[in-house]
């Protein structure tokens, strides 16, 4: 069957179920969206590629499958970037097709021309020029691959123009065959025993869970470990979700600003088991006091992640969802059985931890931020997805809003992208259009791609914005109160626009609440309304989050309200 | 914790680009690289690259692992050690005054090198040896006057059982 590289594009992307793309079109992928046209995958134009790769991302967040995305050579590829390396930072499963300039243009500074395969090398986990048509089936087989497997990773494949165009003979379904490519799914079992004995003899333990339990769809086998075994959990940021936020053996989330629970009883605790984590600085602040007294087993399906921050007592490689799966099977009844009185002494400290030290602020006369977030679960029940933008309204949704299952947070949690929550909602919703999913965002935040909501209206998503806002860029602003004698540099957005009108004249809803009486009101209203919706939270302007560990400090040494 | 001389060899596939990565990973995250080798191997399309670092144990640990996790290292060896052979290559310009010249036959013929070019004043000599003979070779040249040198890094291979 002879077809063009476009239309081979269109048989791989069926062949590897994609339905949904987020795109924007150029010259250099005309005959791409040409072909797009005929095929039943629904394209989602975006106002911005940085946008797209955030939605593909949001996407493959909430639904495991591999995120795509679609943008055109040169400025189209390099806004796509920090859409790229969000997701390698989170190792999120996206292919990126990006338009080149044809061949024989390649490297002679053609109109939007840019290396895009040079510029992504360190932030994909692979990147592809297609050098010939003829090549091109094999690349985009293996581009999928690379995404979904091992741990998962955007991947860039860059076709140039001619290439879209020449025809070559397609077999479908190719098989993909890489050398060297091939991940660790099963884990040493010898040095799953050493695990289990000690989680046999533990009086102290923790277990310590992050985004590879969810992106190996882990959360059932960790719950059922940590149940069976009383061992109680916390989770990174990434890991949220991993194990139910409201089950009584959660701690919640650690690190910078996690629970005093979460940090107390890590640095308190006899064995940590680190699954599917990687130990980043904004976890274990001080390294040398990061678990101290602990045996550390660290769980991951990528060596590299392995000894590069803590030393490990028992290093095993491996799939999550299999470890989890094969620890469980080596646990006896009767040793079970015996686990519930060991563990006793443990479960009431870190009880009086959490009823000493409870995620709180002080109820004043303005709008708390976490006040809004807290109304928005009880109002939620717990059950919508939340993106979240980046800064303090990143870490109020994640310390207020009590995640009970895998795939309901998304956020940037390695990179930390200020403008990821909209289209990552976009993507979300796409991927599940009757649910509700909400962008807890911050006034600085929302701004940086605030074009979304246009492709929200156009496509009649549904998403609903909630605007934490103190006219504030407030996490830095928190540091200089904390840590720079309260100058203020540059962290003052009192010029931000009008979010209300600003949402009418996308063709939304604006909605505002200046006082803490009409809160639940405004989440009332905007949730229910049908359609995209901006809520616009006038909150206290100058509210920190707690606890705080300053930079560098062990994170039992926490500042607290 | 000591940093010590490592010497990774790896084969990679023989494509655009994957030098890049390589050394790319090493600037990324801040490794250092002592000495690079590129070259085809039998199968031309596959390369060999031989790469010399320092390193304390945990971080050459953590090198080889972000070097095996690259999709085009198909395999990667730690040849630092008398289980492998290392080599080096020269070719150095030394100055040839007249009464110096029986002199530099004299260093050739005990370093086992070979003068590959005779000009009226120079000679340009091909040396290949260990990293320390390399050294003590130049060492000996040099109060002669090396005018220039072009050196390679270390090249290995794992030696046979017996």
């Amino acid at each position: 069957m002879k077809l063009t590289g476009a239309q081979i594009l269109m048989e791989v992307l069926k062949e590897e179920g994609v339905d949904s793309i987020f795109g924007f079109p150029g010259g250099a992928t005309i005959d791409i969206h040409d072909r797009l046209e005929t095929t039943d995958i629904r394209h989602y134009l975006v106002r911005h590629e940085q946008g797209a790769v955030h939605a593909a991302d949001g996407y493959a967040r909430v639904t495991g499958k591999v995120g795509v995305c679609l943008v055109t050579s040169g400025p189209g590829a390099t806004n796509a970037v920090t859409g790229v390396a969000t997701a390698y930072m989170d190792s999120i499963p996206v292919v990126i097709i990006s338009g080149q300039v044809p061949t024989h243009l390649i490297g002679n500074d053609a109109f939007q021309e840019v290396d895009i395969v040079g510029i992504t090398r360190p932030c994909t986990k692979h990147n592809y020029l297609v050098p010939s048509v003829e090549e091109l089936p094999r690349i985009l087989k293996e581009a999928f691959h690379i995404a979904r497997s091992g741990r998962p990773g955007p991947v860039l494949v860059d076709i140039p123009k001619n290439v879209q165009q020449a025809s070559t003979n397609f077999k479908p379904k190719q098989k993909v065959k890489l050398k060297s490519y091939n991940p660790t799914y099963k884990p040493n079992s010898k040095q799953l025993r050493k695990v289990v004995e000690l989680i046999k003899s533990a009086k102290r333990p923790v277990i310590f869970a992050g985004g590879g339990v969810i992106l190996s769809k882990g959360a059932e086998a960790l719950t059922k470990l940590a149940r069976s075994a009383r061992i109680p959990v916390t989770t990174s940021l990434m890991g949220l979700g991993a194990f139910p936020g409201s089950d009584p053996l959660s701690l919640g989330m650690i690190g910078m600003h996690g629970t005093y629970r979460a940090n107390m009883s890590t640095g308190e605790c006899d064995l940590l088991i680190g699954i599917g984590v990687r130990f980043d600085d904004r976890v274990t602040g001080k390294t040398d006091c990061f678990a101290a007294q602990a045996e550390i087993v660290h769980i991951d399906i990528d060596p590299t992640s392995i000894r590069k921050n803590v030393p490990v007592s028992i290093p095993v490689v491996g799939d999550c969802q299999t470890t989890l799966e094969v620890i469980n099977s080596f646990l006896a009844e009767e040793d079970l059985d015996k686990l519930t009185a060991i563990r006793g002494p443990w479960l009431d400290q870190i009880e009086a931890w959490k009823q000493n030290f409870k995620l709180s602020y002080v109820q004043e006369e303005v709008i708390k931020p976490q006040y809004v977030v807290e109304k928005l679960y009880e109002l939620t029940r717990g059950d919508a997805i939340i993106t979240t933008e980046v800064g303090q309204n990143q870490m109020w949704a994640a310390q207020f809003y009590l995640f009970d299952h895998p795939g309901r947070f998304v956020t940037s949690g390695g990179l930390g992208t200020m403008g990821f929550g909209l289209p990552a909602a976009i993507g979300a919703q796409v991927a599940f259009p009757d649910a509700l999913v909400v962008d807890v965002a911050g006034d600085g935040s929302i701004q940086m791609n605030i074009q979304e909501m246009a492709t929200a209206v156009q496509y009649k998503l549904p998403v609903k914005v909630v605007i934490l806002n103190n006219c504030y860029l407030g996490m830095v602003r928190q540091w200089q109160e904390l840590f720079y004698d309260k100058r203020y540099a540059c962290t003052c957005m009192d010029h931000a626009p009008d979010f209300v009108k600003l949402a009418e004249a996308f063709g939304a809803v604006g909605l505002r609440a200046t006082r803490p009486d009409e809160v639940e009101t405004v989440l009332r209203r905007g949730l229910e309304t049908p359609g995209p919706v901006i809520m616009d939270f006038r909150v206290a302007k100058e509210e920190c989050v707690y606890p705080m560990v300053p930079a560098g400090a062990p994170i039992t040494e926490m500042l607290l309200v | 914790m000591t940093e010590e001389k490592h010497i990774l060899t790896m084969l990679v596939d023989n494509e655009p680009g994957v030098l890049s990565r390589i050394v790319g990973l090493f600037s990324g995250r801040g490794f250092n690289i002592e000495s690079l080798c590129v070259a085809e191997t039998i199968d031309p399309q596959v390369s060999r690259i031989t790469i010399v670092t320092k390193a304390n144990e945990p971080l050459v640990e953590q090198i080889e692992k972000q070097l095996r996790k690259l999709i085009n290292v198909i395999k990667l060896r730690d040849l630092t050690g008398s289980g492998s052979v290392q080599r080096e290559m020269a070719l150095v310009c030394v100055r040839a005054k007249p009464e110096n010249r029986d002199e530099i036959l004299r260093i050739v013929d005990i370093f086992r090198c070979k003068v590959v070019d005779v000009g009226s004043e120079y000679y340009i000599i091909e040396a290949t040896g260990t990293e320390d003979k390399m050294k003590a070779l130049i060492n000996l040249l040099k109060p002669m006057g090396i005018k220039k040198i072009a050196r390679t890094g270390t090249i290995a291979l794992f030696r046979e059982p017996h």
